[in-house]
């Protein structure tokens, strides 16, 4: 049980990883640390489906020599769905971050709190 | 939470340590410190101060008035910060029953969201502890889809690079859907940042300044004017090469057209807006965008006519190995590079002053 964290050493730092973005998105405060919380956990996703298409002692999937094996590469599909991750963490990062910046236009803070007590202040009133 | 605090008599790990230690109850002293803060923010001590010296001022001639004034004033001044400190932090003027149960509520929050995540991770760690080996070859996942991909891919697709060949041919409308995600994010982000010319009012002009500032930000700079000459074409090169040889090594679509992107980044930061607007704006990335995109979704939607299998293109494969094989993976990679390249200058410029 516990070997196997060791022998899937790649698999345990991506998880911890998703953790501790996970956590920066519940304690901080600060929009920009969410957005950063957000693509550690991106990151994290990517090295886990990264270390999910490696095999040992194989090649990279690229055709070599013409050798047409499937027992002499690694497997070609995590690598197309880390592609498709990467272009959607590009994606939302940016989204989010102009958010931020039209918030902060209009509340002139980056502390969620700060925001929402201005918020339910201009609801009151 | 990233408040720096000097001193480490009242910091929250002596505190800490102290109650490991037995000596103190964390709550009391959580109310004690919290009262020291508030009688440090509070603002009487300068308002006294003020009212003192205009009090000395006032039997005095023309010139102890003027001191009196600027005293007032100053005394006003501080006043006036320390309420804004006052609202920058509202549970301080609360009662101290209500303040205290909004930082127990903070408290509690924090240890709930570290034992939250600390259970999440052990969650997570514990199904990693019964995954099969890393790297080992008769792991579930790779099973017959990916030697299937492997072996037949260089015959149907004629991409040497199996990678290419997966997202480019079998799963090309993935790809469509991800450069798809890409335009409409960058849509997203010129609607939220553009600066509308509105007749003039009083928010677009300040929005107008605050533009202005960061579109001259870079003045010429000789020694980056230098460094770009010699760089940017380079990395424009490279781009197009790692565009033009994705079927045959490691790169493609996304990757070059970061790559341009990064080029045409450099290129405005060395030269400026009016001299990159040349060569690049807002209605050339408009032309550039859409028409790779439905040029991409034209050439993959004749599929729907034969049966949704995309492997039959009518376009010779060629020989593998050349730079023009392997049927649409070459030019649906250059559309994808297009796309990404303008999406990434476009975030850029838009982050910075709000259009293109």
């Amino acid at each position: 049980m516990a070997s196997h964290l060791l022998y899937n050493i790649e698999e345990t730092v991506a998880m911890i990883l998703f953790g501790i973005g996970f956590t920066m998105l519940l304690l901080h405060r600060n929009l920009i640390r969410k957005i950063m919380g957000m693509n550690i956990m991106d990151t994290a996703v990517y090295l886990f489906l990264a270390a999910k298409g490696y095999i040992k002692g194989r090649m990279v999937p690229i055709v070599t020599d013409g050798i047409l094996d499937a027992s002499a590469y690694m497997n070609p599909v995590p690598s197309g769905l880390v592609l498709t991750g990467i272009v959607v963490s590009v994606s939302t990062t940016a989204l989010m971050l102009a958010l931020t910046i039209r918030l902060y236009e209009r509340y002139h803070s980056l502390d969620l709190d700060q925001i929402l007590i201005q918020v339910k202040k201009e609801e009151g009133s | 939470m990233s408040r720096r605090k000097d001193n480490y008599e009242t910091s929250r790990w002596r505190q800490f340590m102290q109650w490991l230690a037995g000596e103190i109850d964390p709550l009391t002293a959580a109310k004690v410190g919290m009262i020291q803060e508030k009688a440090e923010t509070l603002p009487d001590e300068k308002m006294e101060r003020g009212k003192v010296s205009t009090l000395q001022a006032t039997p005095g001639n023309e010139s102890d008035e003027r001191e009196a004034h600027s005293a007032a004033a100053q005394a006003e001044k501080a006043a006036g910060q320390a309420k804004s400190a006052m609202a920058a932090e509202p549970w301080l003027n609360q009662p101290s029953g209500e303040s205290r149960g909004l930082r127990l509520y903070r408290r509690f929050y924090q240890v709930m969201s570290i034992l939250l995540c600390m259970g999440i991770i052990s969650v997570l760690l514990w199904t990693i502890a019964y995954l099969p080996i890393f790297g080992n070859a008769g792991n579930p996942d790779n099973n017959e889809v990916s030697a299937r991909y492997i072996e037949k891919g260089l015959d149907e697709t004629g991409a040497v690079n199996m990678v290419t060949g997966m997202i480019l041919d079998y799963r090309a409308f993935d790809t469509f859907g991800e450069s798809c995600v890409l335009f409409i994010a960058s849509c997203c982000v010129l609607v939220l940042l553009r600066i509308d010319n509105d007749g003039g009012s009083e928010s677009w002009k300040k929005r107008q300044t605050e533009a202005n500032d960061r579109i001259f930000e870079p003045k010429n700079d000789i020694i980056l004017q230098k460094c770009a000459c010699v760089l940017v074409p380079v990395i424009l090169v490279f781009g197009i090469y790692i565009i033009l040889n994705g079927h045959l090594s490691p790169g493609g679509g996304f990757s070059g057209g970061a790559v341009l992107g990064s080029g045409l980044i450099l290129y405005l930061n060395a030269f400026g807006f009016q001299k990159a607007e040349r060569i690049f704006n807002g209605k050339i990335y408009q032309r550039i965008t859409v028409s790779a995109l439905t040029f991409y979704c034209l050439a993959k939607s004749y599929s729907f006519f034969t049966g949704a299998n995309h492997l039959n293109s009518g376009i010779p494969l060629g020989t593998p190995g050349n730079i023009l094989s392997s049927g649409l993976i070459l030019p649906l990679n250059i559309c994808v590079g297009l796309v990404v390249a303008c999406t990434m200058y476009a975030f850029y410029t838009l982050f910075r002053k709000g259009g293109m």
